[in-house]
């Protein structure tokens, strides 16, 4: 299938970054629709949203707020990023910021900051696939080394094309198995009535959690859902289907079409307490959804959704490889390595490049523990949502000056990372003023201290380069 | 550019104030079919939030 894409609208050649790395910037509403779809709700967040609500309850459902204000900013701010993209021929993030300040200490901190962000959720993608295929009843690394190398080999080949046509089937066999899931989960158990009462119950048991949020869990809940909102779409790999859409209209078209996947995402989250009502036990929170389609679902049908998350997260995988690729090409390759490199020198290098990652995330999954990538995930949030001043700031206005807009980066990456290390790489820290306490995202925290120390430099560099020529 | 039809723009920041200010939703009642207010509205801002960002789009409609 994937490498049928490589003929599919066929352009004359593949032997050029803008068309294996963005697809010749041609996709439409649909396939965007379809793409970005795939590739923004990942196969781990099926696995984890529903998970995390098992866990603790109506706090883990931020995600469902968090992917309704997403596409307003994505409304306001995608199209023009687009319009400069397409304009000056740039193809990531790190691009854009270069073309702006013309600065490559900025460049390479947007760059790495890309590259280092998405390493780990690449990672995550197979533990979602290795949990999906666990479910089929297949076991031992072979399973998922094989898929692992299905996925490099059609994206060597095929480029952004090949997971944009994988989406088609990917997201309609997990639309089909969702829906099967609400519809038929709860008339199980008794109606959801009985789900939420179960749960509740469940929770008191257990002494934590809730099917609503404690006061304390306010400020968390409504940071968690705003930072993550925020960078969502500073990551290589969303940002490549942004890039790859054929007109900024078609991202405003997406923007109004989308949250039908967040309406899928909130389904799903109420799969953790239907997980409750159905008293399973479980090793670990991520087996709750395989472990309840095991006990609702006939085995052929659970089978099928097995197989829509194992499939499913071999697009978001290869979308973010890619996205990792072109960094790697055009701000590093091209700005150290090799100014003068050719078209298809610039396809050739990110070809190797997005299978060198895909290694990388491969061995981090057999060799390091899985908490590794899943603390390594929470941290790239908050380091991606660091780069946004620069690669936002710019669309509105000319004020901002590189050495203001790289040191706000420095304080709020390095310290962001120094608060999470203090609170043993939990996402959330508390602030404390006088005699009230309240707790926040940390990288909504970090993103403040960076946009704070970033317009504070900026009016230190300001009014030393004016004081000359006044 | 009309500037005047640019004022649907601010439609889009009902969503942030409706979602991001937990109390005015943090309550089990009225439940909808068992489920709490807390998870039907979070639930009902997803159309409200397409179709507000749909009347904005209005206004781009004949760009490119």
């Amino acid at each position: 299938m994937g490498f049928v894409a490589a003929r599919w609208r066929r352009p004359k050649t593949l032997a050029v970054l803008d068309e294996w790395g963005l697809g010749g910037r041609q996709f439409g509403t649909w396939i965007t629709w379809f793409l970005v779809g795939g590739d923004f709700y990942t196969a781990y967040t099926v696995i984890a949203v529903p998970a995390l609500v098992y866990s603790v309850g109506a706090y883990g459902f931020f995600a469902l707020p968090y992917t309704i204000i997403v596409y307003p900013f994505v409304f306001t701010v995608m199209p023009k990023l687009w319009h400069v993209a397409k304009e000056q021929g740039y193809v990531t993030a790190a691009d854009v910021v270069h073309g702006w300040y013309g600065s490559r200490g900025l460049e390479l901190a947007v760059a790495a900051t890309g590259v280092v962000a998405t390493m780990p959720y690449i990672a995550l993608q197979l533990v979602g696939m290795a949990t999906a295929i666990k479910a089929l009843g297949l076991i031992g690394e072979l399973p998922l080394v094989a898929a692992f190398v299905i996925l490099a080999l059609y994206t060597y080949s095929s480029g952004l094309r090949a997971p944009a046509l994988i989406a088609f089937v990917k997201d309609a066999m997990i639309y089909i198995a969702v829906i099967a899931a609400v519809a038929l989960i709860p008339g199980r158990l008794g109606g959801y009535g009985a789900v939420f009462a179960a749960a509740e119950e469940a929770f008191k048991a257990k002494g934590s959690g809730g099917v609503l949020l404690a006061p304390s869990q306010y400020a968390a809940y409504a940071s968690l859902a705003l930072g993550s909102a925020l960078a969502a779409f500073m990551y290589p790999h969303t940002l490549t289907g942004v890039f790859a859409s054929r007109s900024a209209n078609t991202i405003r078209k997406n923007a109004v079409l989308l949250p039908a996947y967040t309406l899928m995402l909130g389904l799903l989250a109420l799969l953790g307490y239907m997980g409750r009502a159905a008293h399973l036990k479980v090793a670990s929170a991520n087996d709750v959804v395989p472990a309840l389609f095991h006990t609702v679902f006939a085995s052929w049908f659970a089978g099928f959704a097995f197989a829509a998350i194992a499939i499913g997260a071999l697009v978001p995988a290869a979308v973010m490889s890619i996205g990792a690729a072109n960094l790697f090409t055009r701000n590093f390759w091209k700005a150290y390595v090799d100014p003068q490199v050719t078209a298809a020198g610039e396809a050739a290098v990110a070809k190797m490049a997005s299978l060198v990652v895909k290694a990388g995330a491969l061995l981090v999954i057999l060799y390091l523990p899985t908490q590794f990538a899943l603390d390594l995930q929470l941290l790239g949030g908050l380091w991606i949502l660091q780069t946004l001043p620069a690669l936002v700031f710019g669309l509105f206005t000319r004020w901002f000056t590189a050495p203001a807009l790289l040191a706000g980066w420095a304080v709020g990456l390095f310290g962001g990372t120094y608060l999470a290390s203090t609170d043993g790489l939990k996402p959330l820290h508390a602030l404390t003023f006088g005699d009230t306490t309240l707790t926040a995202y940390t990288g909504l925290i970090a993103f403040a201290a960076n946009v704070t120390a970033t317009v504070l430099v900026n009016l230190g560099v300001r009014s030393l380069t004016k004081r000359p020529s006044n | 550019m009309v500037p005047t039809t640019r004022h649907r723009l601010w439609l889009l920041l009902l969503p942030y104030i409706g979602l991001l200010w937990v109390p005015f939703y943090n309550f089990r009642d009225p439940a909808l079919f068992g489920i709490p207010f807390f998870y039907w509205y979070q639930l009902a801002w997803v159309p409200v939030s397409a179709l507000l960002t749909w009347v904005a789009y209005g206004t781009y409609s004949h760009e490119d």
